[in-house]
């Protein structure tokens, strides 16, 4: 852990959660009971450059539960820094209270009973609220969307994303990149773009035929005399981590030189007074990229979810992380002058959704984007007895659900579930109802496969995941959060290296431990490889689902964590 | 910019000089044989060698490597962790207006991309990038 004085002079001392009146506030004002938009909203502003960020909204239009992670490690030298701090360590980095708006927000802590109080964070309608409030205020405000945003929900699996390009539309983007967009395959990408009022960037997706750019890598924008440049980086890892088949005249990778020679391409040739990237890489790669990389003076990250409150500074770059699913929407108010920026005011905005008014017109959208499929939507398969919550490094309730699922439905020994870092929570004793099965497993290779494993291999899988995790190197990191086991316990030491990470594999059904040699039948979803066959997880999991009438979760304590 | 038909013909038969699988240790010994054969056996300077890989294969199959070196007459690239580690020797003649190639290659697993240039004055640089080729899956 870094401590909290260290950190603040590693950010813009002039950044304030909520307004001019500063960090803490939410929870006095909510106290007194006047958590209200105006001050959700309230900003001084300053500079001529307002810039807007949205980031992995991941298709939730409707309000959420969203608990932040409980263990998110960082490994080398990013080893305690933020996002690498959770719970009491992120409230006493940040000095917040337990109990307040922030401490629900941005945190696990207390989430049950905290959420109850708050209520649901999110909803498009609510985002277009504030995006509408800051335009009145600053009319050529740039609204950047940093992808992940057609992905992710029943009515966007069942549109192939029209429903979310249709209410973003509303909002009028100036730009966006990418990552999960991918996945509906890249013909769909590119009719969809073909409708789209502004640019699809990304300066890192190359034709991996003759090694050409294959989208634009930069748009140039004015405000109030200042150039901007915007540059799209998209999810370097798209091939690796998702199935490359579906896009498979496409090559992607951090590519640092291209990067280093867009900026150079857009200071020179553009004459940009303030560049800014639009980056999916997921926060240590993005804070390795401005180490690297001359020029860049905003990096608006995406990918790892992460939402901190105040810009993380790398040399003469800030780093803006916007949390996930709608639940936060950053406002970035820049000084530029001819020569550079000249200071910068960044507030994380929470989209309390009972606090700030849904926009009428967006909210009529978002209905009659849903009103097709209302009656398969709200179909309640049963009930929850747990929290459900994917969010962490390790096994979430949604995910060892899942994999009860799998290994009672699939009759398997072991389950795998991706390490997705998508997926809302569930309150004990809430309804799950389809909506809820598909916002934690949408996607467009759903197949839960069951096959037959050596144990070697079983091994051999978990090493090269956490790898994907843990390798100090975040250029080395394509991964999401470690894969989620069902059926078997195991001891993983993050700060070894690849093949020495993972020990004390056992089966626990049986209370053995797992043998190398022999055979185990394993069920799993969300493979990568083309032609794989099985049952939609969704299927599996609402059967489960349906059979129980009730679920519940025990504490998952099969997984042995040390070395962090 | 030369390459010989013999380490042309080796490119290609990448796929078919897999089935001799020498072990993991051969290999390392093979790589060092190889360049010792090419510089031999003089000092090697770090720098000045401009390697560039992705730092995760997205297929392992085809791998795509830009080298350069400024002033080089002949740059060899080693693939350490193949069971043939010799990938290619780029040959630089007066005339060449760099001395940089491109090429994909095959790489088996998670190794060393090796690249050894030979300068003008007979003085040698290296640069090595380690590619990551990985299973893939779980990126959230």
């Amino acid at each position: 852990m870094i401590s909290r004085r260290d950190f603040l002079q590693a950010t813009v001392a002039a950044s304030a959660i909520v307004g001019a009146s500063g960090v803490g506030n939410w929870g006095r004002l909510a106290a007194q009971q006047k958590l209200t938009q105006d001050q959700l909203l309230a900003f001084e502003p300053m500079g001529n450059v307002t810039l807007i960020h949205l980031t992995d909204l991941h298709a939730q239009l409707k309000p959420i539960w969203f608990r932040e992670p409980e263990i998110n490690l960082g490994v080398g030298d990013v080893n305690g820094l933020p996002p690498h701090v959770t719970g009491q360590d992120f409230l006493n980095l940040f000095g917040f209270e337990p109990g307040t708006p922030e401490a629900y927000a941005l945190t696990y802590l207390d989430f049950v009973a905290l959420a109850q109080g708050y209520g649901k964070m999110g909803g498009m309608d609510r985002v277009a609220t504030v995006v509408k409030a800051i335009r009145a205020e600053r009319p050529d405000a740039l609204l950047l969307d940093g992808g992940d945003t057609w992905h992710g929900s029943y009515t966007s699996e069942q549109t192939a994303g029209q429903d979310v390009v249709n209410v973003m539309n509303l909002l009028k983007p100036d730009a966006m990149t990418a990552h999960w967009e991918f996945t509906f395959g890249k013909d769909r990408v590119d009719e969809i773009i073909e409708t789209l009022d502004f640019p699809f960037l990304g300066a890192n997706i190359f034709d991996n035929e003759w090694n050409e750019p294959a989208y634009e890598p930069y748009k140039m924008f004015e405000q109030n005399g200042a150039k901007i440049a915007v540059i799209g980086q998209a999810f370097p890892y798209l091939p690796i981590a998702n199935p490359r088949w579906m896009f498979p005249n496409l090559s992607f990778g951090v590519r640092q030189e291209r990067v280093q020679e867009v900026v150079n391409e857009v200071r020179e040739s553009e004459g940009a007074d303030l560049v800014v990237l639009l980056s999916h890489n997921g926060f240590d790669v993005d804070r390795k990229l401005a180490a690297n990389v001359e020029g860049i003076d905003i990096v608006l990250c995406g990918h790892t979810h992460d939402a901190l409150p105040e810009p993380v500074q790398v040399n003469n770059t800030f780093l803006i992380a916007s949390g996930s699913n709608g639940k936060f929407l950053s406002r970035i108010d820049v000084d530029v002058e001819k020569g550079g920026m000249k200071g910068l005011r960044h507030k994380l905005i929470p989209i309390f959704s009972d606090v700030i008014t849904p926009d009428p017109e967006v909210a009529a959208v978002i209905d009659a984007e849903r009103e097709p499929y209302k009656a398969e939507l709200t179909e309640v398969l049963g009930k929850t007895d747990s929290l459900l919550y994917r969010r962490g490094n390790f096994n979430g309730t949604w995910d060892d659900l899942i994999c009860n699922a799998l290994i009672e439905e699939r009759e398997a020994d072991i389950a795998l579930s991706p390490g997705f870092r998508w997926g809302p929570s569930l309150l004990p004793g809430d309804d799950i109802t389809r909506e809820d099965v598909h916002n934690a497993t949408a996607m467009s290779y759903p197949a839960a496969y069951r096959s037959e494993m050596t144990g070697e291999t079983i091994h051999t899988i978990m090493e090269d995941v956490a790898d994907n995790l843990f390798n100090p190197d975040p250029y080395y990191q394509q991964g999401g959060d470690m894969v989620r086991v069902g059926g078997m316990g195991y001891s993983i030491d993050v700060s070894k290296p690849m093949g020495s990470r993972i020990t004390n594999m056992t089966l626990l059904k049986t209370g053995e431990a797992i043998d190398p040699a022999k055979t185990y039948t394993v069920s799993g979803w969300a493979s990568v490889n083309e032609g794989t066959e099985g049952p939609a997880i969704w299927d599996v999991v609402e059967s489960y689902i349906k059979r129980k009438g009730t679920v519940s979760v025990d504490p998952n304590k099969s997984v042995k964590v040390t070395g962090a | 910019m030369n390459i010989t038909r013999r380490e042309a013909l080796l490119i290609g038969a990448g796929g078919a000089v897999m089935l001799a699988l020498p072990s993991i240790a051969q290999a390392k010994g093979l790589t060092e044989e190889a360049i010792a054969s090419f510089t031999g056996g003089a000092p090697i300077a770090e720098g000045g060698v401009d390697l560039n890989t992705p730092e995760i294969a997205e297929n392992g199959n085809t791998v795509p490597v830009e080298v350069s070196a400024e002033g080089a007459t002949a740059i060899l690239l080693l693939a350490d962790g193949n069971p043939t580690p010799g990938v290619a020797t780029f040959h630089f003649g007066p005339l060449a207006g760099s001395s940089s190639a491109s090429t994909r290659i095959r790489l088996s697993k998670t190794q060393n991309v090796v690249a050894i240039a030979k300068m003008a004055d007979g003085s040698f640089a290296k640069a090595t990038r380690e590619v990551k080729v990985t299973i893939g899956g779980c990126g959230g």
